[in-house]
This record gives structure tokens, C-alpha cells and sequence, in this order.
């Protein structure tokens, strides 16, 4: 059975790995998950300096998902290359690091920063609806996506995949904007700005009003926007929303990812990535199929 | 220490308060490893409700395998707790979080309105002289527990019992003195034990709680401002989960 999967160029084990931000640089889960045994560990968003992140509450749970407005509380490029990327290659992982910035200068501030480190992928997180500057903005705006996604590219040692926000009224635009821009592949989708009220004290939940909403509320968009942009553009997709069993990652590969990310499904089970990844080849089993490769964007 | 998540099941449950529910759990490895002021993610049974309920551990008993929790009905998930019955499973995931480092000095243990469970297990372990503070609404629980095992003040907000007022009014009220204050409760009060200790110049350990969704310190849910750099971030966030729940009230910036 192979499950070999290919993005950008870039060969991994399995088409499994963490969506930013629900699995830390991957310490606190090692005592449920084999890092080694993962595609690759996707970090959190890392920007060029240390980020508090918003006030609290940053949590709030919704029916079949969540809303965070963590912020992006990051420890900057220096402490996360000199502690979590060597702690992650000890630990035999393949990494896909998750680069933000307020503009367009951090970013590439960070990217330059991670020329010489043993870094798989760069996933350009221009999609975070939970800062007030830079993040969703280059992601809602196909001019602003182009330009920076081309400023990246050209400082990037590794190939780049630009994160795209759903937040958009038709996401095959900004995937052809990142195309065109030069991005090596796309990851789909970033969490849906959502917002909760409390009404018996009416207030909002979220010390920043809205959130970025996750979980199995949202997979029918991610299915979707990847069918969507699988079909727009040429470029190798890591697709995620809600997966939350092998059956969901199934379901988005066969939309057209190349591979899938576990998130808020980390919350629920700190060992889910393990679960899907067994889920994944039950299904092959069941299937006859041999190859991992032979549903990719099958529909 | 590891963290175990499993399959528990309920040994018994009943109500002894408004809300207020008495829960025990077979989970002999948590039981094993558990220490006062650690909590417990409790997932549930309910699979639209993603992420686990931080409960604090009330009773801890290591040769039944069983810890206990005493907790009160917040939402639909606790609600749904509340109505399992001695057999029925659900997930849980711990013992979580730092617990209190038992000191041998006098004690003073505070435990205000749902921060009051996890005093009781400090109360037993505590070797050494100690009162207990316990501040109530109205309605009085677990007060004949904590009386089985050290001397008990008293405050309500009515005035229905003891010192009318905070925990603080019944620690002047009752002349309590003491060189460490172990703590859980609302904000305010915490804060207002944090001011008193200063005051008095004692030390005072404090849980505090947020909202969650980890519970292991990857998601930076619920995080606490702290006076120095924290080793996840370099910034000044302790995670609650993680670094705490119990943090020297020194180190705590309070909102």
C-alpha cells in the first residue's frame, strides 16, 4: 500500500499532517503521536518577532465546531529556530513551517531567516481573520495576494504554499492570484470568521468579538473551495476544515488535496492525527486500492 | 508524569447542591498520578461538543483508582454530565495542570463558591496546621468534609452563615493567620487574596481557570499575563493549563 504523497517537489510519507496553530511545534502531543509518523508537523504561525496574541477569553465552542482568536501568540523566528526546529528534527519529523507577519517585509523577514533550516515547506499564512494587520488582509485582495506571494518566492529557499482564506466571494480567483504570483502549491481552508454572544449576559464571548470557526461545522466549505480551486488552477493542494476521520480526509483528497491537515480534531482526541491516518488506510483496505495517489481529485 | 486519556467509568453521582453535582470516576491511572489543585478534561459523550470541560479534582483515592468531581452545571456539556449514572463511560483525559506544592508552614486554605472542590483534597494532604476559608453565595456544600479534617470559617455574601461578606472579611472576622494561602475561586477574590498576602507579606498559590480547548498547552487558548517571560512564548503568557492552574499570585498580572 502506498501513501506517498508529493507537494511542490517535496516527497512525504503520508498525506497526513497538523493545520497551524492546533499542534503547537508538535512537544506537547508527543506523548500521544509519533512525530516521525506524521507526513510532516505543520507549526504554528511564527512571525519575525515574539507576538502576545489577543486578550482572553480566546476560545469559544460552537455546535460541531469552534471559534479561537488566539492571535497568533508566537515566539518569534530567533527562540522557534533555535528550540523547536531542532527539537522536531530529533524527533524525525518532516516540517511544514507556518510564516505570518503584519507586512509584507516580516514576512519576508522570516522567510529569509529560514534559507538554511531543515525546512520542507513554507505555508504563508495570509489568512488569519484574528489580527487587525497584515494576515487576512493580503489574503482578501487578489492584487495584495499576488505581490506578496511573488516577494516570498523570491527569498524563499523552500517552495512556498500560500494559505487562502474562505473569507472570500470567490476563492479560484486568489488561488490563481497565488499561481500567478509563483506559489508552488495552496492550502485550503483557513477558519471562517465567526462571531458568539452570550445572551443571558449579553456580551461577546470572545474578548475580540469574532473568531476564526473550525471543526466538522465547516468541511462541506472546505470540500468545496478545494473541488473549486483544484479545478481553477494547476497547483498541489493541502487541503483542510473539519477532518476529523480518515472517511473526512478521504472525502477532501478525493475534492483534490494532495494532502490533509487534522486541526480542531488535535482538541478533541490529542492522538486524532494517528486515528485519520489509520482511517485513511482501512478505507485503501476496503477499497483495493493500492496507491494513495489514485484518488487525488478523482471527482 | 504522563498524561493518560481513557475511556472512564462512573462509579456513582448524585446532586448536593442548586447545579452542584458530586461525580466519581474509575481511572486508576489518573488516580495513581493525581495531586491537589490538577484537573481533568472530561469530554462528551455528545459528539457536536468538540472540546473537553476542565474540571478540578476534588478526591483523589489511589488504591480505589477513582478520583472525584464536584462541579457545577455551566452549559449544555456539564448538564449532559450531570445526567450520567453509576455505569455509563466518557473520556477523560489527566491528571492536567501543576497541582500546589505543599508547603510545611501554617496554612490558610480559601475555596470560594465552584473554586471550593478542589481545596478539599488539599485540605486532606496538607500536613500541617491549617484553616480552612470557604466562601459561599448562600448554599452551603462539602462544608462537613472539609470539617472532618481541619477548623472551618465561614462566609456568605447573605449573612446567612458565618461572616457575612468575602473570604477576606471572614479571614479578619476569625483572626486567621497563617504563613502560605492556597486558593481557588472567582477573580476578584483571588485578586483580593494576592493584595492580602502582599499585605501580610505571606505567600499565596492561586488557580485560575479559562477557556480552553487543549487542555495539554498547545492551542494558547488560555493563557493568564504574567510578571515574567514565559518559557512557551518568551512574552508574558503563562498557559493555564500547562504552566498553572496554580500560579504564585506574585507572578499573576491580574485583569
Amino acid at each position: 500500500m502506498n501513501l506517498e504523497v508529493k507537494v511542490a517537489g517535496v516527497t512525504f510519507k503520508n498525506p497526513i499532517t497538523t493545520a497551524s496553530g492546533t499542534f503547537g511545534s508538535g512537544a506537547e502531543f508527543e506523548e500521544f503521536v509519533d512525530l516521525a509518523a506524521l507526513g510532516a508537523v505543520t507549526t504554528k504561525g511564527v512571525a519575525n518577532v515574539p507576538w502576545e496574541g489577543n486578550p482572553t477569553p480566546r476560545i469559544a465552542e460552537t455546535y460541531g465546531g469552534m471559534l479561537n482568536a488566539v492571535g497568533l501568540q508566537n515566539p518569534g523566528i530567533d527562540l522557534f529556530c533555535k528550540r523547536d526546529i531542532p527539537h522536531l528534527k530529533e524527533k524525525g519529523a518532516s516540517i511544514i513551517v507556518n510564516v505570518c507577519g503584519r507586512s509584507m517585509e516580516d514576512y519576508v523577514d522570516v522567510v529569509e531567516r529560514l534559507q538554511d533550516e531543515p525546512v520542507d515547506l513554507l505555508e504563508i499564512n495570509v489568512s488569519c481573520p484574528n489580527v487587525k494587520a497584515g494576515g487576512i488582509a493580503f489574503g482578501q485582495n487578489p492584487d495584495a495576494l499576488y505581490e506578496i506571494t511573488k516577494a516570498v518566492k523570491a527569498k524563499a529557499a523552500q517552495p512556498i504554499v500560500m494559505k487562502l482564506s474562505p473569507n472570500v466571494t470567490d476563492i479560484t480567483e486568489m488561488a490563481r492570484a497565488a499561481e500567478a504570483g509563483g506559489s508552488d502549491a495552496l492550502s485550503l481552508i483557513n477558519t471562517i470568521t465567526g462571531m458568539k454572544i452570550d445572551i443571558h449576559r449579553r456580551k461577546f464571548v470572545l474578548a475580540n468579538q469574532t473568531g476564526g470557526l473550525s471543526g466538522p461545522a465547516i468541511k462541506p466549505v472546505a470540500v468545496r473551495m478545494i473541488y473549486q480551486v483544484h479545478k481553477a488552477c494547476k497547483l498541489p493542494i493541502i487541503g483542510m476544515g473539519g477532518v476529523m476521520t480518515g472517511e473526512d480526509a478521504i472525502e477532501l483528497m478525493m475534492a483534490g488535496a494532495s494532502m490533509v491537515s487534522v486541526g480542531t480534531a488535535n482538541f478533541h482526541n490529542p492522538g486524532a492525527t494517528m486515528e485519520v491516518l489509520q482511517g485513511i488506510k482501512d478505507y485503501m483496505e476496503r477499497y483495493h486500492i493500492n496507491d494513495i495517489n489514485e484518488i487525488i481529485g478523482c471527482m | 508524569m504522563s498524561i493518560i486519556k481513557k475511556t472512564a467509568t462512573v462509579v456513582s453521582q448524585r446532586q448536593i447542591g442548586t447545579g452542584i453535582y458530586d461525580m466519581v470516576l474509575l481511572f486508576p491511572e489518573g488516580a495513581r498520578e493525581a495531586k491537589p489543585g490538577q484537573f481533568l478534561a472530561m469530554y462528551c459523550n455528545d459528539q457536536t461538543k468538540l472540546l473537553p470541560r476542565p474540571i478540578s479534582i476534588c478526591g483523589i483515592d489511589a488504591e480505589a483508582g477513582t478520583l472525584r468531581v464536584v462541579y457545577r452545571i455551566a452549559g449544555e456539556g456539564t448538564k449532559q454530565f450531570s445526567e450520567m449514572k453509576a455505569g455509563d463511560t466518557l473520556e477523560v483525559m489527566g491528571p492536567l495542570g501543576n497541582g500546589f506544592t505543599m508547603k510545611k508552614e501554617k496554612a490558610i486554605i480559601v475555596g470560594g463558591g465552584i473554586g471550593i472542590p478542589p481545596m478539599l483534597e488539599l485540605a486532606k494532604q496538607l500536613d500541617c496546621e491549617k484553616t480552612v476559608v470557604l466562601g459561599y453565595r448562600d448554599e452551603l456544600f462539602l462544608k462537613e468534609e472539609f470539617e472532618d479534617v481541619a477548623d472551618v470559617k465561614i462566609a456568605t455574601e447573605d449573612g446567612s452563615m458565618g461572616t457575612k461578606g468575602t473570604v477576606i472579611d471572614a479571614i479578619k472576622a476569625c483572626n486567621v493567620d497563617g504563613a502560605v494561602i492556597y486558593a481557588c475561586g472567582p477573580m476578584p477574590m483571588l485578586k483580593a487574596l494576592a493584595e492580602y498576602a502582599e499585605e501580610h507579606q505571606m505567600e499565596a498559590q492561586i488557580s485560575l481557570e479559562e477557556r480552553m480547548a487543549c487542555g495539554i498547552g498547545a492551542c494558547l487558548g488560555c493563557i493568564c499575563k504574567s510578571k515574567e517571560k514565559d518559557h512557551h512564548t518568551n512574552v508574558n503568557n503563562k498557559r493555564i493549563c500547562k504552566d498553572g492552574p496554580v500560579f504564585d499570585a506574585k507572578e499573576v498580572v491580574f485583569p
